[in-house]
């Protein structure tokens, strides 16, 4: 690609390969990413499962639930003792027979994993979805949107924010603004849910300005418009507790980065050919540092995720992360492994994202291509 | 060494930071020295009979000196050291009178009031009536009773008291009559008058005015003394960072190491496994451990180490290659060093100075994930510790009914150790790195 072409020749042949060159990488990274899951997921069943303790509580639930059922028949209890004994050993056979407990732990774990693969997540033992519904999919997915538009919208905000900071930092580093985000960074090691609760004290507790959580008032109100400021109103705490918790950071090594570039000779170039700052800022800064500053946010993404589950706690957020935590209380093992799951899902599908921007921005990354040249 | 330390002085965020871990570990020593670990177990998961003469929930002493606020400590008042008069009244019966003095000059209402009795009797017990005299000089008659040997009258929660005075009874025997939303100050006085029915019989009594304020970090919802948890969460959290810091971070470097030098296929295996493990769920399954196995704080100590052994490997890997084709080692081959003697003596000394900032920034995060699952209700249910302090508190709605010094105690030092780790760590980071110095 390095020899002089028209400009005109460039771009026709470039957007064809680049988009080849896309999806050959996508597939390639969406094949390995799966097996990746596949891994993941099966290691998270082994954990649920390990030594044999699922099959401890299931084998003991079947033999209760055996036991209730012919003690609440009065059939069966006109029976002989032994004779009734032997109806609930059979009983229970039958259930193990039928949940698969006869089989060994190896072959029970690829059926999980199947089950699990395909989103199979079975019943909630204490759960129930909005709708009334048992099935552990269905509770997930109630949840799901609301950590999603809670998460999503903070990091983006948190995103663009920190890079339009960290870009006005840079152009003037050493003013009292910079010195203030460089003392300030050491902060963001405590985590979201903290801040969370700080700032309910002070603006739920003691302004009385913001709601205490939830994510929208009760009753909901009527009208969309309504609807949706009700929420937004609900979702300004959470979204300042992400964003306070991690934006100095943010500003600051992004700010260190941009300064350490703003120094190479290409710059320097640029500036004394007279381009505007801001298109040097554009085409000369922020470009090649794209892919990094990809990274940060999806990474930082990914530590959300897993985050969710205290901040949602926090404020009564009504996503994943809060049925995660419900479920701990009620102990309820196929939601949380469900859950888990998910989660497991959200950071595969964040990585693949960052795979497939990385392949966009970075023209190195020719993945594909190595073999026809 | 002593260059760095040198160097260090010239930031000021840096000795902020040494100053406050240096407090953290001075406390660390002082708890564990003054409070042995056993009796700090036995002291917060004893219940509530070890904390009887405690209020409950009560604030900090040190609100008293804000503007405006005064509140009452906690009044115990024994009969042992008061005005009594006995006298015969024939057929082995005695009367007895005791009058517990006591001076009350807050702005706000006790907590709570109770007595707690002493009697020693053979068959019949000591009857005894309780009346009150206020400072104005007023006698109010609370109840008459006859007296367990272990007995506890509790002021407070007389619901036939209370329906009689016509408001909760701490309230309405302290009122002043003519602004009753202030108490009455000034000296008060409960009297106790009764018979004793046989020769041994034997009375004390206690009188115990429940403050809103106790000790230096308040109480909670079990009386406990806060003070204990705050105290021991110190060291608690400063093993638990330290250890898995310690612990993720060699390993880490280790194995990042091995993948480097050897290469083929161990390095493509720990980079798969690098992998996997971002994709791993980490507080997910931190949760499911701990909601299905085990709450250690050892089993989690030891979880998180091993669900982050592999976070890091990615950055090590970058220095290592370069490290790899330095001189020095092709001098350490060419003189016959085997390839654990590389990786070990010659390589991992190498990044060391350059990784102890990141491992400095990273103990906090243990610390606050310590806290955060203790938060969530899975903390070593044995051990107090700063986010179990939380929980309780969090639990207790406190911050909806207004007890803030439950949250902010406990908030205040983690985020205090926090800083000072971190603080110190940028530091760090800036004079072993010059290239960050710069800009």
């Amino acid at each position: 690609m390095n020899e002089v072409l028209p400009l005109g020749i460039r771009r026709s042949r470039a957007v064809p390969e680049t988009l080849v060159r896309i999806v050959s990488y996508s597939a390639t990274r969406l094949v390995a990413l799966f097996l990746t899951v596949v891994v993941g997921v099966y290691l998270t069943i082994l954990v649920a499962n390990m030594g044999g303790y699922v099959d401890v509580i299931k084998r003991a639930e079947i033999r209760e639930g055996a036991i209730f059922r012919v003690l609440a028949d009065p059939k069966m209890m006109r029976l002989p003792s032994d004779e009734r004994a032997r109806r609930i050993e059979e009983m229970i056979r039958l259930d193990e027979e039928r949940l698969g407990l006869n089989r060994p732990f190896i072959a029970r774990s690829l059926v999980y994993l199947r089950d699990a693969l395909v989103l199979r997540l079975g019943f909630a033992e204490r759960m129930n979805s909005d709708t009334g519904s048992r099935l552990v999919r269905n509770i997930i997915l109630d949840r799901l949107p609301a950590t999603l538009l809670l998460f999503v919208s903070a990091e983006l905000l948190l995103f663009f924010a920190s890079i339009f900071l960290a870009l006005s930092l840079s152009r003037r580093y050493g003013s009292t603004l910079d010195r203030a985000v460089i003392a300030l960074a050491p902060t963001s090691a405590a985590p979201a849910w903290f801040y969370g609760i700080f700032l309910i004290l002070i603006f739920a507790a003691l302004l009385r300005l913001l709601p205490f959580g939830g994510m929208i008032d009760a009753p909901p109100p009527q009208q969309p418009a309504a609807y949706v400021l009700s929420v937004l109103r609900h979702m300004v705490l959470p979204i300042a507790a992400i964003v306070l918790s991690s934006i100095f950071i943010a500003v600051y090594s992004l700010r260190t980065f941009f300064l350490i570039f703003s120094s190479e000779d290409y710059v320097e170039v640029a500036k004394a050919k007279g381009l505007s700052s801001g298109t040097i800022e554009r085409r000369y800064i922020l470009r090649p540092t794209l892919p990094t500053i990809l990274t940060g946010f999806l990474l930082g993404l990914i530590g959300a995720w897993t985050g969710a589950i205290v901040l949602e706690t926090v404020f009564n957020w009504p996503g994943l992360g809060r049925a995660l935590f419900q479920a701990i209380g009620l102990f309820d093992t196929p939601v949380i492994v469900g859950a888990t799951i998910i989660y497991a899902y959200l950071l595969a599908i964040t990585v693949f994202v960052l795979d497939i921007l990385y392949a966009w921005v970075d023209p190195r990354v020719k993945v594909g291509l190595e073999g026809r040249r | 060494m002593s260059k760095t330390l040198l160097e260090l002085r010239r930031y000021p965020s840096a000795v902020a930071g040494l100053a406050i871990i240096g407090l953290l570990v001075g406390i660390s020593m002082y708890t564990v020295i003054a409070i042995p670990y056993h009796d700090a177990i036995r002291l917060w998961r004893g219940g509530e009979q070890l904390w009887l003469e405690n209020p409950r929930n009560a604030r900090p002493v040190w609100m008293n000196l804000l503007p405006g606020v005064n509140l009452p400590r906690t009044l115990v008042v024994s009969s042992a050291s008061a005005p009594r008069h006995e006298e015969p009244v024939g057929g082995g019966v005695r009367r007895i009178t005791m009058s517990l003095p006591f001076d009350f000059s807050s702005r706000g209402f006790p907590q709570e009031l109770a007595i707690f009795f002493d009697a020693a009797f053979a068959t019949a017990a000591p009857h005894v009536t309780v009346g009150w005299r206020r400072p104005d000089g007023s006698v109010i008659r609370l109840t008459e009773l006859a007296v367990e040997s272990k007995g506890i009258y509790r002021i407070s929660s007389d619901q036939h008291l209370q329906q009689e005075l016509g408001g909760r009874p701490e309230v309405m025997l302290f009122a002043d009559p003519s602004a009753p939303q202030q108490p009455l100050r000034g000296r008060y006085e409960l009297v106790l008058d009764g018979f004793l029915f046989a020769e041994g019989s034997r009375l004390e009594a206690r009188l115990i005015v429940y403050g809103q304020v106790h000790g230096l970090a308040g109480t909670d919802h079990q009386r406990r003394d806060l003070m204990i948890a705050l105290l021991w969460g110190t060291p608690i959290a400063m093993a638990f960072g330290l250890l898995a810091a310690v612990g993720t971070s060699v390993s880490t470097l280790v194995i990042a190491a091995i993948g480097v030098w050897y290469g083929r296929w161990i390095d493509g295996l720990i980079q798969r496994v690098t992998e996997v493990n971002l994709i791993l769920p980490g507080l997910p399954i931190l949760i499911m451990i701990g909601t299905l196995y085990s709450r250690s704080i050892w089993v989690i100590l030891g979880l998180v180490i091993i669900l982050g052994v592999f976070g890091g490997i990615k950055g090590n890997r970058a220095l290592f290659l370069q490290i790899k084709e330095a001189p020095y080692i092709e001098a350490a081959r060419a003189y016959g060093a085997g390839n654990l003697r590389v990786v070990l003596r010659y390589m991992l000394p190498r990044v060391i100075p350059v990784l102890v900032p990141s491992f400095v920034t990273a103990i906090p995060s243990f610390v606050f994930l310590e806290a955060t699952l203790a938060v969530l209700g899975l903390g070593d249910p044995a051990v107090p510790t700063w986010g179990k302090v939380l929980e309780d508190a969090y639990r207790s709605g406190a911050l909806f009914v207004g007890y803030y010094y439950w949250v902010l105690e406990p908030a205040a030092l983690l985020m205090v150790s926090g800083l000072g780790f971190t603080m110190l760590g940028f530091a760090l980071d800036r004079v072993v790195n010059p290239r960050l110095r710069e800009v």
